[in-house]
């Protein structure tokens, strides 16, 4: 498969102190949604920014589409469809003229009512940007980005502040997107949206990559797949090695007064569980059992969660 | 190292292929600018509406009012009558309004500041009562006596000969409305250029747009052209006004002031743009470009004649580029200088524009 962006060992330093990204290496193939997963403050903004040729790298090597961005800026801008994390697009303008302004700067722009078209836009078309609703805003930013029929699609947290609909809305454009050999490139805090969306996906966590592969190989990598989650009331206040012993399960986390247990086999575990309660003369207040996700692992990586709420 | 050649080919898709011109970019960047500049009425108001309010106000505060009359009592006695008659026959009969009263009135209404000046003539001599620390009464008394030794046979020493002068061109209305279409060009090129600029560059939208491949070049051109096609409508206007509604005389070419107000539109756009050229947030660059014109609106000449500073420092008001824009545009619209005779103030303009927009070039932040 053809490599649509290479990076490596990209470095960069604000102001000679702080350290935003800290030797990183992706490589990105083309037809593919690659996501960079992590939280706020990760490195993952600036890493997109650097591959978008919207900021210097302080060190290493970055090729898009077999071009460096001092080489080839102009023809890299024709072949690219950016969506930064927050631009407020001009408010007096419609839908219809805001599209068409994009489309301008492109010597071969897709046509704006066909864009308008597929990102479900074109009731609005005639709307000023002012009067849009966040997802309409969202879906507008995107489609300047569609515009000028791009190889590959940047996304800076797409669907951040959404509500459910629109960001399933977005993940469909963004799959139609791929269907047609585009390659997307995006970052998310979301763990739901990288699970669903991502082909491969690079969790990065102080300006590093800390894990990489598709979802199920990440998950895969914790030993124990399922994670079975409780809370108990009263009893003789039994501490986390008793539940360490439990058979099967691989590790132990208790929070906010619940414990969840990582897991092999939870047909085993919960029945060992409920009698040990039982043993401890406490009663189950809250029991759950789920398939391991990314949010696992970036725990199990980390100790720490995803999204700080 | 040899750079790849790198074809960027028409994407094959099933809707017809649009190509687009060198210039589609910095016209639709224009297009966006005035639909934008129209949809908001702010900036209707202030670019338009306002300074015409302004001529519209100065101009009736100072416009020509009739003459003054000076009211002036003469005491009551046998002789007052050949006073009221002499002053009936005077020439400045139409100038000085004369009551006849009796002495003990005319006193005091005289100090009640109802009359500028007493008169009393006894047969053999005229007396005058006038307060030298009121002007008008200061006026009357040469007024008075002047017109009365005149109608009494006085010949004049030296021939002379007066013409009265509120011709248009001389008026006050006539010196304002060339320094307020300096004024607002400049308003609007700092406002119009640099409010713009950082704007959008806090909305990440210079940002964004520099992530297109639209070319930076086309994007400043589309922002001065924008400032023409308003500098345009502002002279059209204003002018207008000036000749419709003050009777005001346009001595120049109108392709000659049109090219001066450009000139200038540009050269504020330039200074505009630097001030503009780093500042992150609108309160910021609102205070820079307060302070860069501040000087301009008290110096340079817009309501009053900067002849008025010392000698010392008219050089230095000389050298701001609203001064160079005001004397320009009061030669050629007032004077009906041409537009070479000016060289100088279109230096100064040139060499201020100039020189921002290149400082301006190298400071500049997308981002």
């Amino acid at each position: 498969m053809d490599t649509a962006i290479l990076c490596r060992n990209l470095k960069k330093t604000y102001d000679g102190k702080v350290e935003a990204v800290r030797g990183l290496d992706l490589e990105i193939c083309a037809g593919e949604c690659f996501g960079l997963l992590g939280p706020n403050g990760a490195g993952k903004t600036t890493t997109i920014e650097i591959l978008e040729g919207l900021l210097a790298p302080t060190s290493g090597e970055v090729e898009v589409l077999g071009m460096t961005w001092a080489g080839h800026e102009r023809e890299l801008r024709e072949l690219l469809g950016i969506s930064l994390q927050e631009t407020r697009l001009s408010e007096k303008l419609t839908v219809r003229e805001t599209l068409g302004l994009f489309a301008s700067f492109y010597r071969y722009p897709a046509s704006v009512p066909h864009v308008l078209e597929e990102l479900s836009l074109t009731e609005k078309a005639d709307a000023m940007v002012g009067k849009l609703s966040g997802g309409q805003k969202q879906r507008l930013a995107v489609a300047t980005a569609l515009v000028g029929n791009p190889k590959i699609l940047f996304l800076d947290e797409p669907t951040t502040g959404l509500d459910p609909q629109s960001r399933r809305q977005l993940w469909d454009i963004i799959r139609q997107f791929q269907q047609k050999r585009g390659t997307v490139l995006l970052t998310t805090h979301y763990m739901d949206e990288a699970e669903r969306l991502c082909d491969r996906l690079a969790i990065i966590d102080y300006g590093k990559i800390i894990a990489s592969g598709t979802p199920e190989e990440l998950i895969a990598g914790l030993s124990g797949h399922h994670v079975v989650e409780f809370a108990i009331q009263g009893g003789n206040g039994a501490g986390n090695d008793l539940w360490a012993r439990l058979p099967g399960v691989q590790k132990v986390r208790s929070e906010d007064g619940f414990i969840a247990l990582r897991v092999d086999e939870p047909h085993l575990t919960i029945p060992a569980l409920l009698t040990a309660v039982q043993q401890q003369h406490a009663q189950l207040a809250h029991l759950t059992t789920r398939q391991a996700s990314l949010e696992d692992v970036f725990v199990h990586l980390t100790g720490r969660h995803l999204r700080e709420d | 190292m040899a750079l790849p050649e790198v074809q960027i080919e028409p994407p094959k898709t099933r809707t017809p292929v649009v190509m687009n011109g060198r210039w589609a970019g910095y016209r639709a960047l224009l297009g966006a600018r005035m639909k934008e500049l129209w949809r908001e009425p702010e900036v209707i108001f202030w670019v338009f509406v306002f300074p015409i309010l302004l001529a519209l106000g100065l101009g009736i505060a100072f416009r020509d009012k009739p003459p003054d009359v000076t009211p002036i009592v003469v005491v009551s006695n046998a002789h007052a009558q050949a006073v009221m008659a002499l002053l009936e026959h005077s020439l400045a009969a139409n100038a000085i309004h004369a009551d006849m009263l009796d002495e003990k009135t005319a006193f005091d209404r005289f100090r009640l500041g109802q009359y500028a000046l007493v008169v009393t003539y006894d047969g053999r001599e005229l007396q005058y009562r006038f307060d030298p620390a009121r002007p008008e009464s200061v006026l009357a008394r040469s007024q008075v006596d002047d017109a009365l030794q005149t109608a009494a046979g006085r010949g004049e020493a030296v021939k002379t000969q007066t013409t009265q002068s509120s011709e248009p061109g001389a008026r006050y209305i006539d010196f304002l409305i060339p320094g307020l279409l300096g004024m607002n060009l400049m308003n609007s090129g700092m406002w119009g250029i640099g409010f713009a600029v950082v704007d959008m560059r806090q909305r990440k939208l210079l940002k964004r747009f520099i992530a297109s491949p639209m070319r930076r070049l086309d994007f400043l051109l589309a922002l001065g052209s924008s400032r023409l096609v308003l500098m345009i409508i502002e002279v059209v206007l204003l002018l207008g006004f000036g000749v419709l509604v003050f009777r005001m005389k346009v001595e120049g070419s109108v392709l000659a002031i049109l090219l001066v107000a450009g000139l200038g539109a540009i050269s504020f756009g330039g200074v505009g743009l630097l001030t503009a050229s780093r500042a992150q947030k609108i309160e910021s660059v609102s205070g820079l470009i307060n302070l860069v014109m501040m000087p301009m609106w008290i110096f340079s000449g817009v309501f009053f004649s900067y002849e008025r500073f010392p000698k010392i420092v008219q050089p230095l008001i000389k050298a701001l580029p609203l001064t160079a824009l005001n004397d320009a545009l009061r030669a050629i619209i007032l004077q009906g200088s041409t537009l070479s005779s000016q060289w100088a103030p279109l230096g100064v303009m040139i060499v201020w524009g100039g020189l921002s927009f290149f400082v301006a070039l190298k400071w500049f932040r997308w981002t």
